[in-house]
């Protein structure tokens, strides 16, 4: 069955209080489906992080109105791991550090959780052994501490690697490119790509064009000021490419 | 863990001269009544311990269970016996009244050589009342042991332990406090360590409403080595308090510590003191220390003073560390983002924190023990067995 995330007229605070909350999101529509790639690019602060955290329900975030629906369902009544269960996946740019809990057992753990038991041993560890070297990373990896310590490119293939072994329905990478030298951009991508072939919807957030050389878009947003701006097909890319975010008012450059 | 607090410490740069010795005595009497003002007590709940700081008549007494192989002996002994006395050095006023008060003292012994794989486990229980206690454990030279003494029931106890590691030898001690609600002890260790010895001392703090560990290390000889690990779970009334002093007297000898703290409620408390002493005549010391405390609730409370004296240049390494910090929020909400409910995530924390403490002590029963407690005490559904791993 094709699933399908609908973001509808997202408004989205961040702040402590009710006095004290500044609005970030400020009406975004959008609508993912299984196999279609979706790009959303924008200038630095233009929300499309926190569009991502949302999504997920970071606790820094607010939502004020609007809908997050999953296939009809409502995103924003659930808890951040119901959210995860019901098959939304968020590869995040700072994963957080858990010290003294082993990659390995994290997996386990969060493999049980989305599948609803735990898998079988001796087919578990060919599966990790398995995504771990497509994405060249050392069998060793599994005993660290989760994202201790783990230089940038190594976080990146951490997050890749759970999208591989977690299967979620809708994908949402963010800024999954920044901090990767070209090898590394390329393993990762390559991962990204092996699980968009399994058919589901993919929310690519980007600043830079180069990692849609790998991982070709569907479609393009571009972010702007809390919202989407412009959408179009992978030519608004190569626009963007061509002319950074001038056009928005902002001098920054979207090809590197 | 995020970092909230790193209090305040002093490095003894020697400025000063030589520190005060620690007075120790034998006679109660030596020892004014403690008062929240001391710097020994400060940290204490005094009120709740006046009867200790007066002799009394013991009432009842701790009976043990000792599961152990032939070769280790053991045996009731009264206090004159020449077993008894050769470590303990009382530095406070119950630990004096202890000294003076206990009617007799267990004393258990690994003789010369032996090398005994299972640990010897000492269950310890009581009925309520209050008790003076005494007991010896001792390691012969060359031997390689691990003793276990596991406390439960609910009484008012004043203890010394004297913990004798001879030349060469190799000693697991482990203080269990499993105490039933209500207990209070108060209990001074006082290691020593012979020629080349190695101690790995662990207390864990589980049950009880007020434990107080005071800790000495003394070295006989030089090239001693002691490892001293802490894990405490502080519940609501419960304070939890451990007192180190590491005192370097010889050369090449080395200590590393490492206390790790979990607190849950607003009247949860513990302490730690960490006080290392590096003497002139200490050369090629190397010491290390580490105080972690997790706060779960707020108006918990974790106290972690370490202090320094280093009294000659010619040392190996000296550092010590402190942090108090609370339950991170975005730990949880990546644990969570990957589907794993919130009871869950929290239990990967904890553990995650009490991991690299916990592994050290390298007894897989007592760790599980452990854990399960912890995890219990935190609300917990029966924790399950520990993930196995991929590799």
């Amino acid at each position: 069955m094709p699933n399908t995330l609908e973001i509808r007229d997202l408004h989205v605070s961040v702040g402590d209080g009710a006095d004290d909350l500044t609005e970030i999101l400020k009406g975004v529509d959008l609508t993912v489906s299984s196999g279609e790639t979706h790009a959303i690019m924008g200038p630095n602060g233009s929300g499309k992080s926190t569009l991502a955290y949302s999504i997920a329900g970071h606790p820094k975030y607010t939502v004020t109105s609007g809908e997050i629906l999953l296939d009809g369902a409502d995103v924003l009544a659930m808890t951040v791991d119901e959210r995860a269960r019901a098959g939304l996946f968020l590869a995040m740019q700072y994963p957080v550090e858990v010290p003294g809990v082993s990659v390995s057992n994290f997996l386990r753990t969060a493999a049980t959780a989305m599948r609803g038991e735990a898998p079988k041993l001796r087919t578990w560890v060919k599966e990790v052994n398995g995504a771990m070297a497509a994405l060249d990373m050392d069998k060793a990896f599994a005993e660290r501490s989760l994202n201790e310590g783990f230089s940038g490119g190594e976080k990146k293939r951490h997050e890749i690697l759970q999208l591989e072994l977690l299967r979620p329905k809708i994908a949402i990478l963010d800024e999954t490119d920044s901090g990767l030298d070209v090898d590394a951009l390329r393993v990762v991508s390559e991962g990204v790509n092996r699980v968009r072939e399994t058919g589901i919807g993919t929310l690519l957030i980007t600043h830079y064009t180069r990692i849609l050389r790998y991982i070709k878009p569907d479609f393009v947003h571009v972010f702007f000021d809390g919202r989407i701006a412009e959408s179009g097909g992978p030519e608004l890319a190569d626009h963007l490419e061509a002319e950074g975010y001038t056009r928005f008012g902002v001098n920054e450059t979207a090809s590197a | 863990m995020t970092l909230i607090d790193d209090r305040p410490h002093s490095h003894g740069a020697g400025s000063t001269g030589s520190p005060a010795e620690r007075f120790t005595s034998r006679n109660p009497e030596d020892f004014a009544q403690p008062s929240g003002r001391d710097e020994d007590w400060r940290f204490t709940p005094i009120r709740a311990l006046r009867p200790l700081f007066e002799a009394f008549e013991p009432t009842t007494r701790i009976t043990g269970d000792v599961e152990a192989p032939d070769e280790v002996s053991w045996s009731i002994l009264p206090r004159s016996d020449e077993r008894v006395g050769r470590a303990s050095q009382p530095a406070d006023r119950v630990s004096a009244l202890a000294w003076a008060g206990a009617p007799q003292a267990f004393v258990l012994q690994i003789p010369a050589g032996a090398q005994i794989a299972a640990p010897v486990l000492v269950h310890g229980t009581v009925e309520p009342g209050q008790a003076y206690e005494h007991m010896v454990i001792e390691a012969g030279a060359g031997s390689r042991a691990t003793v276990v003494v596991d406390y439960a029931g609910a009484a008012t106890v004043a203890e010394n332990v004297e913990i004798i590691v001879g030349d060469g030898a190799a000693l697991t001690f482990v203080s269990l406090q499993d105490w039933a609600l209500g207990a209070v002890h108060l209990s001074a260790h006082d290691a020593c360590l012979g020629r080349d010895a190695t101690l790995k001392h662990v207390v864990v703090n589980l049950g009880g409403e007020l434990v107080r560990l005071s800790t000495t290390v003394r070295y006989d000889a030089p090239g001693g080595q002691v490892e001293l690990l802490g894990v405490s779970f502080a519940g609501p009334k419960q304070h939890f308090e451990s007192r180190l002093y590491i005192d370097h007297s010889m050369p090449q000898c080395a200590s590393n510590v490492l206390y790790k703290n979990a607190l849950l409620g607003d009247t949860s408390r513990t302490v730690w003191i960490g006080d290392v002493r590096i003497r002139p005549a200490a050369t090629g010391t190397n010491t290390y220390e580490m105080n972690r405390n997790l706060l779960l609730s707020p108006g918990a409370r974790a106290d972690s003073v370490p202090n320094l004296e280093i009294e000659t240049g010619e040392i190996a390494g000296a550092g010590h560390a402190s942090a108090t910090g609370r339950f991170d929020d975005l730990q949880l909400f990546y644990l969570q983002s990957r589907g794993i409910d919130a009871e869950q995530a929290q239990r990967l924390v904890i553990r995650g924190f009490f991991a690299d403490v916990v592994a050290r002590i390298g007894l897989p029963d007592l760790q599980q023990r452990i854990m399960t407690a912890i995890e219990a005490r935190l609300g917990f559904a029966a924790a399950e067995p520990e993930l196995e791993t991929t590799s």
